[in-house]
């Protein structure tokens, strides 16, 4: 059973919102996902989105490009990606995770069998960018047979009439994809992805994380403004590469990810505190 | 071989989702299905419009300068000694090869739709180049993505879509080469996605690019076959045509595929042979898969990560291939085949020294198992090739392979 329903329900009860960093597995090495994602939750982070390394990951700019290219020359795939979740399940039970990825890692490996590998591993729920409502439905039938969520996406290009199609078929959450663009871009409107949460919140009462384009705690506030979870990726990814490259060890990175994590979690609680 | 099959069916396909059997369909981001859909309803609007009919054929004639030619290489023919070989011949067009068809048709589209700023992939710069041509024409912002290694080796055609004013951006990521090329396209494009139409170069990407590059594309076919006809007094015995992406080879194949007696080849890039694995050949040697839009025949791994690819063409070097090949492969109406480096190369200077025509190395391929075909043919039979485009734009490789310094670079 997912572990998303019950997290996005206690946290409406307290009125908080979720702070969902995402990270690639495997990015640099597969040493380090697991213990990050550990450093992660003792942060703040509510959920955490673990990337899929792809060869041709369309959706991401420069910086997580280079995340999936750096896990891919140290073979990360999607089965050792579920093994380093296996391993982060050993001590944490409770906090849910989302695989994001591209169509065709899970083509390749059949959906059925993705779909009880993402079971027996942990998952709670999956974000693949390029199987939009219209490609979906083999996939999904799958997950709602292992309870996995499928999470799609809404973008500021999606119509009325979309958000109604999509929100009808989603469960977990709603991920906004807050601008035109790959991930890591830099011209968030923050007026406009009000407005746009207030028409996708008309067609469901799922609630809807914000992602492309936080970076700080300051855009992290903003969003969590009227967004039920924000997701933090690409600042992220560039932290703890760039700590790394410039000759930081795995402990100098996690620590770097856990203070950048813990300022956006601050600046998401001051949101909702006044 | 005739194949028995439901003539109707090939008019068929796509289905209204865009799929070709299993294959095709729409595998984008979100952000990128609203364009789609209104390119799609433009495009079922304008397909059977006389008006927009009547635009792309002036300029297919006035500016392009269809029909182009069938030409019996006789020469040639009589030196295999086996069926005759005609070349149809798309080196003739306005830039040197069959790619401006579709380039054509698309920027009437993009016109239609209001749209300034045009963004294309690009692989040997032939589909660069025509892009870059009709948004000179067109007064249109061009910029063209093409891989590093093929900006290397294509430079005669970089520096022409600059001339031309287009701006070339070399992408740096994965292999460097075609694939990698489309996929900054489709991000350039998403980030651009309310002033940008995106001149996919061949029938490959999501719904509904593989169906109208194949319309655009398949005046070449109906060409051939009235060509054939007034020529020969028959249709041919066989077409032969390269598959990169796979644009030239369904616009020769597809005016000709309910003719169950018309046999068809497609050659992919067999590179240092299929059988080493370093090739460009996914009807060959791949695996169904979902990339760049669409679910096709890819080279990829048993982790579904896309492969890198090996073809002394930058044009045919791509891991997978359109849609509509891949259903035709399965349904056994096309043949699909290789032809190695060393084949292709042999024939860019078979034809170049027989018959005064020197051909695009992508378009060698096709040449290169024309002769094996042709020498099993008898000579009552025929064979039309396309000859896709020509070689200027692959003299420098051609030299530095046969270790001639030209010191031009
Ligand atoms: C002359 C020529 N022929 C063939 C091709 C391969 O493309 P397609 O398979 O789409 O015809 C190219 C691509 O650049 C080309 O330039």
């Amino acid at each position: 059973m997912s572990r998303l329903g019950p997290l996005f329900e206690t946290l409406r009860a307290e009125n908080r919102r979720a702070v969902i960093p995402y990270l690639v597995a495997g990015d640099p090495d597969e040493a380090l996902t697991v213990p990050l994602m550990h450093s992660l939750v003792g942060a703040g982070a509510d959920i955490i989105e673990v990337g899929v390394p792809f060869s041709d990951p369309m959706s991401e700019g420069p910086t997580i490009q280079k995340g999936h290219e750096r896990a891919l020359e140290g073979g990360t795939s999607l089965l050792s990606t579920l093994a380093l979740v296996k391993q982060f399940r050993e001590t944490n039970v409770e906090t849910p995770l989302v695989l994001m990825g591209y169509a065709n890692p899970l083509e390749r490996k059949g959906y059925a069998a993705v779909a009880d590998a993402c079971a027996e591993a942990g998952i709670d729920g999956l974000i693949t960018v390029d199987l939009p409502p219209e490609e979906v439905a083999a996939m999904n039938a799958e997950l709602q047979r292992q309870n996995i969520d499928n999470i799609f996406l809404i973008s500021p290009t999606t119509s009325d009439e979309r958000v109604a199609t999509i929100t009808a078929q989603a469960s977990g959450f709603i991920y906004y994809v807050a601008l035109k663009g790959v991930t890591g871009a830099g011209h968030l409107d923050t007026d406009a992805v009000e407005a746009h949460l207030a028409t996708i919140r008309q067609h469901t009462s799922l609630p809807v994380a914000v992602g492309f384009g936080i970076k700080d705690a300051d855009t992290a506030a903003t969003v969590a403004g009227c967004a039920d979870a924000v997701v933090v990726g690409s600042a992220l990814v560039d932290l703890v590469a760039n700590d790394l490259i410039s000759g930081g060890s795995h402990t100098s990175a996690i620590s770097g990810a856990h203070s950048l994590i813990s300022s956006i979690r601050n600046g998401v609680n001051l949101a909702t505190s006044n | 071989m005739t194949i028995d099959i439901n003539p109707d069916l090939y008019a068929q396909v796509p289905d209204e989702h865009g799929r070709f059997g299993i294959y095709g369909g729409k595998f984008v981001a979100e952000t990128l299905m609203s364009a789609l859909a209104e390119l799609e309803s433009l495009y079922n609007d304008l397909k059977d419009d006389p008006a927009f009919l009547r635009e792309f054929d002036l300029d297919l004639a006035h500016y392009v300068g269809r029909p182009s030619p069938l030409y019996e290489a006789a020469r040639w023919s009589d030196m295999i000694g086996g069926g005759r070989i005609y070349l149809k011949r798309e080196d003739l067009n306005h830039t040197g090869a069959h790619k401006v068809n579709n380039t054509i048709g698309q920027a009437l589209l993009a016109k239609y739709m209001g749209k300034k700023r045009v963004i294309a992939e690009t692989g040997a710069g032939q589909h660069g180049v025509a892009s870059a041509t009709v948004a000179a024409r067109l007064g249109l912002e061009c910029h063209v993505f093409m891989g590093e290694e093929d900006v290397r080796r294509q430079a005669l055609n970089v520096y022409r879509m600059k001339l031309l004013g287009a701006e070339v951006i070399p992408v740096t990521s994965g292999s460097k080469t075609l694939k990698d090329a489309m996929n900054e396209a489709l991000r350039d494009w998403v980030t651009n996605v309310d002033n940008t139409f995106y001149i996919i170069g061949t029938v490959a990407g999501p719904h509904p690019y593989p169906m109208l590059v194949r319309d655009f594309q398949s005046v070449i076919g109906r060409e051939a076959r009235a060509q054939s006809l007034a020529m020969t007094g028959k249709l041919p015995d066989a077409l032969v045509a390269c598959v990169g992406g796979g644009s030239n080879a369904i616009g020769l194949f597809h005016p000709f595929l309910s003719d169950n007696e018309v046999a068809m080849y497609g050659v992919e890039a067999g590179g240092k042979g299929v059988e080493t694995g370093e090739h460009a050949a996914p009807l060959s040697a791949g695996i169904p898969g979902v990339l760049h839009g669409n679910r096709t025949y890819l080279m990829q791994d048993e982790n579904g990560q896309i492969m890198h690819t090996h073809s002394v063409s930058a044009g045919l070097d791509y891991p997978g291939v359109g849609p509509e090949h891949a259903w035709l492969k399965d349904i056994g109406r096309v043949n699909y085949v290789d032809a190695t480096d060393t084949e292709a190369l042999a024939a860019f200077h078979r034809v170049t020294r027989v018959e005064g025509i020197m051909p695009a190395l992508e378009t060698a391929h096709a040449l290169a198992y024309a002769e094996k075909l042709a020498a099993e043919m008898t000579p009552d039979q025929h064979v039309i090739v396309n000859l896709s485009g020509r070689g200027d734009k692959d003299i420098l490789t051609v030299a530095e392979i046969d270790g001639i310094d030209l010191g031009a670079r």
